[in-house]
């Protein structure tokens, strides 16, 4: 994230932003404590997570298909989890710690191993 | 031409509105400024102005309201008083860190507890450090006049801050007085069109605003936020003076009544100082060098030009009309005593607190207070620094 830091004279008053979409610049997954995990096996592809992620950290792939979770973004903060309407659940929370040195595909197999 | 009219202040700030005609007024009613909204509604059931009024649920969601319909790039107005002043403390500093000219009249009024809906400085005084420009104003032609020139010196692109226009509670607000209504027409010129500088209508240039900024952000904008108060002082001496030049009344930051050679000085704000001016009237018919230094423009604080005017003084007392509430006295108090640390004069200067909820200043009070300054230039002597104008029971 390579930003200017501009002086006291130089910032557009008001803290008014022109660029819109500036957001992209700021990467918002470090601050995340759990991580939710996706299960492509059960997802009945509602997009349930994609409307409601305050973090527009759902990847959708070119069909318009649920496609992962974008990490650069995601806060962690399970909305998509408390969402997910199928059964068993195709989003589950873990903690990052449980995540650290593992692949997506490894933590999917821990985390859903019991549900299949 | 403008014609007399006989109104109270609140008709004379609710003729003003209609004047300028703002495209969002978001307010909610509140003694004693109620009868602003209420007039300004009736205009408009009548035609006479298309403002959207919105009539919300609080004052927080009337400034915040403002704030909105401002930063979509309308002119907004307000009004409100006191409690309800209050309310709007959070949304006070979040217009004017948004850098939004709304301009909103107060009707200046006790704060509770205990309750009470009548005059002092109580609100505007606790909300003197929002980043708001701030007139007071003596009477109800200055009420009209400050809300005109309020528009103009807001929406000047180096300020782009926004103003409140104080007139006091019942003393200003519901009392007729006789005052000059200019052509609606003369008036319009006068503010002209509002050119919004990022608002959010223009889907052909999206903006953001009311964006977060952290640590390494914040400060930077909070110091271009106080450029922008502070550029304000000039541009209310140059709106002042093309006000005057267009309706005859001049204005400028500040107004002295026979200040030039004057030994006995009495600093004050709102409607105190039209007593206070006859008082002098009198003192001076009888030899007494009496002169008053009246405050128009408190935020930004013009101390440099204030204390300029002070230097003949011998002796100086100011009144605030509000409760030191544990500083060494009134807010005019410490910004006038602080602003003399500065210049030459040494002459002592004490602080009376008047007029709390309402109470009554007469003009044997205002004597009262010429007495003890000339009694200090006799004797050298300050017995007290701080004191209390018509309160029963000796002060200590």
């Amino acid at each position: 994230m390579a930003e200017k830091l501009l002086n006291w004279d130089e910032v557009l008053i008001g803290g008014t932003i022109k660029d819109p979409g500036n957001s992209k610049q700021y990467e918002t997954g470090s601050w995340r404590v759990e991580r939710p995990v996706w299960n492509p096996d059960t997802c009945i592809q509602c997009m349930f997570c994609w409307v409601y992620c305050p973090d527009s950290a759902i990847k959708v792939d070119e069909n318009g298909k649920m496609a992962g979770i974008d990490y650069t973004f995601c806060k962690g903060c399970g909305i998509c989890v408390e969402q997910c309407p199928s059964k068993p659940k195709s989003l589950k929370m873990i903690l990052e710690s449980q995540a650290k040195g593992k692949t997506e595909e490894e933590l999917r197999k821990e985390v859903f191993s019991s549900e299949k | 031409m403008g014609k007399k009219v006989a109104l109270t202040g609140n008709e004379a700030a609710a003729h003003a509105i209609r004047q300028i005609n703002p495209d969002v007024i978001a307010a909610f009613p509140i003694t004693p400024s109620t009868p602003i909204p209420q007039t300004v509604a009736q205009f408009i059931a009548d035609g006479e102005m298309d403002t959207e009024l919105v009539t919300v649920e609080s004052e927080h969601s009337a400034m915040s309201a403002c704030i909105g319909a401002a930063a979509a790039g309308g002119r907004v107005m307000t009004a409100t008083s006191a409690n309800g002043y209050a309310l709007m403390w959070e949304m006070l500093y979040i217009a004017s860190g948004m850098r939004l000219p709304i301009v909103m009249a107060v009707v200046a009024r006790a704060l509770s507890s205990p309750l009470n809906i009548h005059g002092d400085h109580s609100d505007i005084m606790g909300g003197r450090d929002t980043g708001w420009i701030q007139l007071i104003s003596e009477n109800s032609q200055e009420a009209y006049d400050n809300i005109i020139q309020a528009v103009k010196i807001a929406e000047n692109k180096n300020v782009m801050t926004p103003a409140l226009v104080a007139q006091d509670g019942f003393n200003t607000s519901h009392t007729i007085e006789i005052w000059e209504l200019e052509e609606d027409k003369k008036v319009k010129e006068f503010i002209g069109e509002y050119q919004p500088l990022y608002p959010m209508l223009n889907t052909d240039e999206p903006v953001t605003h009311g964006a977060w900024a952290p640590p390494n952000w914040y400060f930077e904008h909070k110091m271009n936020q106080l450029r922008g108060l502070l550029d304000a002082k000039d541009v209310v001496e140059k709106v002042g003076k093309e006000f005057g030049d267009v309706f005859g009344r001049h204005y400028g930051l500040y107004e002295t009544y026979k200040l030039d050679d004057a030994e006995y000085v009495i600093v004050a704000a709102g409607s105190v100082c039209g007593t206070t001016k006859d008082v002098i009237d009198t003192l001076r018919e009888n030899g007494v060098k009496a002169g008053l230094l009246k405050i128009r423009l408190f935020r930004p604080f013009p101390y440099k030009e204030l204390a300029d005017t002070l230097q003949s003084a011998k002796a100086i007392a100011v009144l605030d009309r509000v409760s030191p509430a544990g500083a060494q006295g009134g807010p005019l108090f410490t910004e006038i005593r602080s602003a003399l640390y500065d210049t030459q004069t040494r002459a002592p200067i004490v602080n009376y607190t008047y007029g709390l909820g309402g109470r009554d200043t007469q003009p044997r009070h205002i004597n009262s207070v010429f007495e003890t300054l000339k009694r200090i230039v006799e004797t050298g002597k300050v017995e007290k620094q701080f004191d209390c104008l018509n309160l029963r029971g000796e002060w200590r």
